[in-house]
């Protein structure tokens, strides 16, 4: 039918439609739905995500700021609340970077004992991730059992560094102690009990239909993209992309391990969440290997410029008692310089660099936590997928709000 | 190749780039970029064959208080099909910290750089929305410089009404 001119055309029907807002919703700072203080500034179209924009920092602690206060060792117990769910990783990766400062390299069995801790610490840090991922699409079992798994492990670091979470365990030139003298008995029993948890949770998730439906195709990314958003770990290998740092510029003893880099095709969510369960297991492999290759002898370096000396020493003599004054008051006088050592994290490349200006503290310490440049994703991976859709994708970028927001 | 003939080649690529000594990055490649080069010389190391720069690991900055230029804004280059790193550092003097955005370049400068803006008050030219991201709005300083004290206080800032005064852009990209 004709309409005459000035009344009703298609155009302002639609401006008059109320189901054709844009709808401005703000997702969080603290919504039940995701693990992690983060906030959505949602534009939906409906239940279509138009336009999002992720809002991060609110559990900025001002690490790099608190590292430039102290020695370099007290940067340790900071390194461990970057990413909480794998602390040992943490550890290792910023020991390693003040240790290629100083020009230091630590014995090898505190090489193979850095492996296995920080591989036990990749184990704890995945099965937190896909059991949240299976929690919080509806799958509560699942996450259950992978938090049963995780308690094995705990159990594991507990009997190691004395701590279960906040381990402060490694120290530049060593690691704090040695292993239990029951240590491959005890792994032998977590493994076990892993091994089977995550071959139920495998049967339960992997080719579920419901799960299968909410992850696969979801907050795709391509390969371009994903190599130009700087995303590394999982999500980048579930592009198809095999870069890992253990095996890309191999550090400690990883050159001497045998295991596989699994990747994905697709870059979505499925993927992540199948090479992480894949990784699960060659992290278990590389503890395993770990155990039967190391060898007796020291795990601290002899240094008195970077390590304290013995107790006995300090008590007794009056050199000792100097060496131990100086270096926990003035801290230890790495050589001017700046160094940035990449690691490979539980979500991607853990890097630390750092600026030492000679003095006993760190001049400038920056970590490139791996989930920053995953929620800077997040935008490009949400638009066009629905609400709901938010949650499983935010799950599998395995956000920590201790290490993105540092 | 050795990081020393990489280092030559690079300089001899990238015009306003000069080495870093090798001994200070402990064997790393390190190069120092001129601002008004930089742009020019971060797209040559992203598409030049011998370089591939694909991804932009990180960018942060530095601040030499006391030093004449003040700042160093530093990219961490890495390219996954050469398996190599690369480290530009660029001057940046404290009258006039601008340097040109590399968000064109690559997406992960985006945050990064909101992030360097955040904490020590550089600004990114070109950028397509700089605007701070771990602190709130009405932070004032940035934190990270080393003349910002430790036991700052904030003065307190009045609730903000979401909608009139929304956090985010509420027009064009995000």
């Amino acid at each position: 039918m004709p309409t005459a001119p000035g009344s009703v055309t298609p155009r302002r029907l639609a401006e008059a439609d109320p189901t054709n807002e844009v709808m401005e919703i703000q997702m969080g700072p603290s919504h039940p739905a995701s693990h992690g203080t983060i906030k959505f500034n949602l534009r939906l179209d409906g239940e279509t995500i138009v336009d999002v924009d992720v809002e991060i920092g609110y559990l900025h602690r001002g690490f790099e700021k608190m590292c430039e206060q102290g020695t370099w060792n007290h940067v340790f117990p900071y390194a461990d609340r970057l990413n909480y769910a794998s602390p040992i990783l943490n550890n290792v990766g910023f020991a390693l970077a003040v240790e290629k400062l100083a020009g230091v390299t630590v014995p090898e069995r505190c090489q193979y004992i850095r492996v296995i801790g920080g591989e036990i610490s990749r184990l704890t840090d995945h099965l937190t991730c896909l059991g949240m991922a299976a929690n919080e699409v509806g799958a509560i079992s699942a996450g259950f059992y992978m938090l049963e798994a995780r308690e094995f492990l705990y159990d594991l670091v507990e009997a190691i560094t004395g701590a279960r979470l906040t381990v402060t365990y490694c120290r530049l030139g060593g690691v704090m102690k040695d292993l239990p003298a029951d240590m491959a008995e005890r792994t032998r029993f977590a493994l076990k009990q892993v091994r089977r948890i995550v071959t139920d949770c495998d049967r339960l998730l992997s080719r579920n239909r419901i799960f299968f439906d909410r992850m696969r195709g979801i907050g795709q990314i391509s390969r371009e993209d994903a190599l130009s958003y700087g995303l590394t770990g999982p999500l980048l290998r579930a592009t198809g992309v095999s870069y890992d740092v253990r095996k890309a510029q191999p550090y400690l003893v990883y050159d001497r391990m045998a295991f596989s880099v699994p990747t994905g095709t697709e870059g979505d969510n499925y993927d992540r969440f199948m090479v992480r369960m894949a990784e699960i297991e060659q992290a278990m492999r590389i503890i395993e290997q770990a155990l039967l290759q190391i060898p007796e002898g020291p795990i601290v370096i002899t240094d008195p410029r970077y390590f304290l000396p013995p107790k006995g020493e300090v008590y007794t003599s009056i050199e000792g008692l100097m060496n131990h004054f100086k270096l926990v008051i003035e801290g230890q006088k790495v050589p001017p310089g700046e160094v940035y050592v990449a690691t490979e994290g539980g979500n991607g490349e853990l890097g630390f660099y750092l600026v030492s200006d000679g003095s006993g503290r760190p001049y400038r310490v920056r970590v490139r936590p791996p989930s920053f440049y995953g929620m800077a994703a997040l935008g490009a991976m949400l638009e066009g997928h629905m609400l709901a859709d938010i949650i499983t994708t935010f799950g599998q970028i395995n956000m920590i709000g201790g290490e993105c927001d540092h | 190749m050795t990081s020393d003939a990489f280092l030559n080649r690079l300089v001899a690529l990238l015009p306003g780039a000069r080495p870093f000594p090798l001994e200070d990055a402990r064997g790393e490649a390190v190069i120092v970029v001129e601002r008004d080069a930089v742009a020019s010389a971060l797209r040559t190391l992203r598409d030049h064959p011998e370089t591939q720069f694909e991804q932009l690991s990180d960018l942060t900055a530095v601040d030499y208080l006391g030093r004449t230029p003040r700042f160093e804004v530093i990219y961490q280059l890495y390219s996954v099909a050469l398996n190599h790193r690369l480290r530009v550092k660029v001057p940046v003097p404290d009258d006039d910290p601008v340097v040109p955005s590399a968000s064109g370049i690559w997406k992960s400068a985006n945050w990064a750089e909101r992030e360097a803006w955040d904490m020590f008050g550089i600004r990114f030219e070109g950028h397509p929305d700089l605007r701070r991201i771990l602190m709130y709005p009405e932070f004032q300083g940035h934190p990270l410089r080393k003349d910002y004290p430790l036991n700052h206080r904030q003065p307190l800032v009045p609730e903000r009404d979401p909608i009139a005064r929304p956090w985010f852009p509420r027009n064009g990209p995000h």
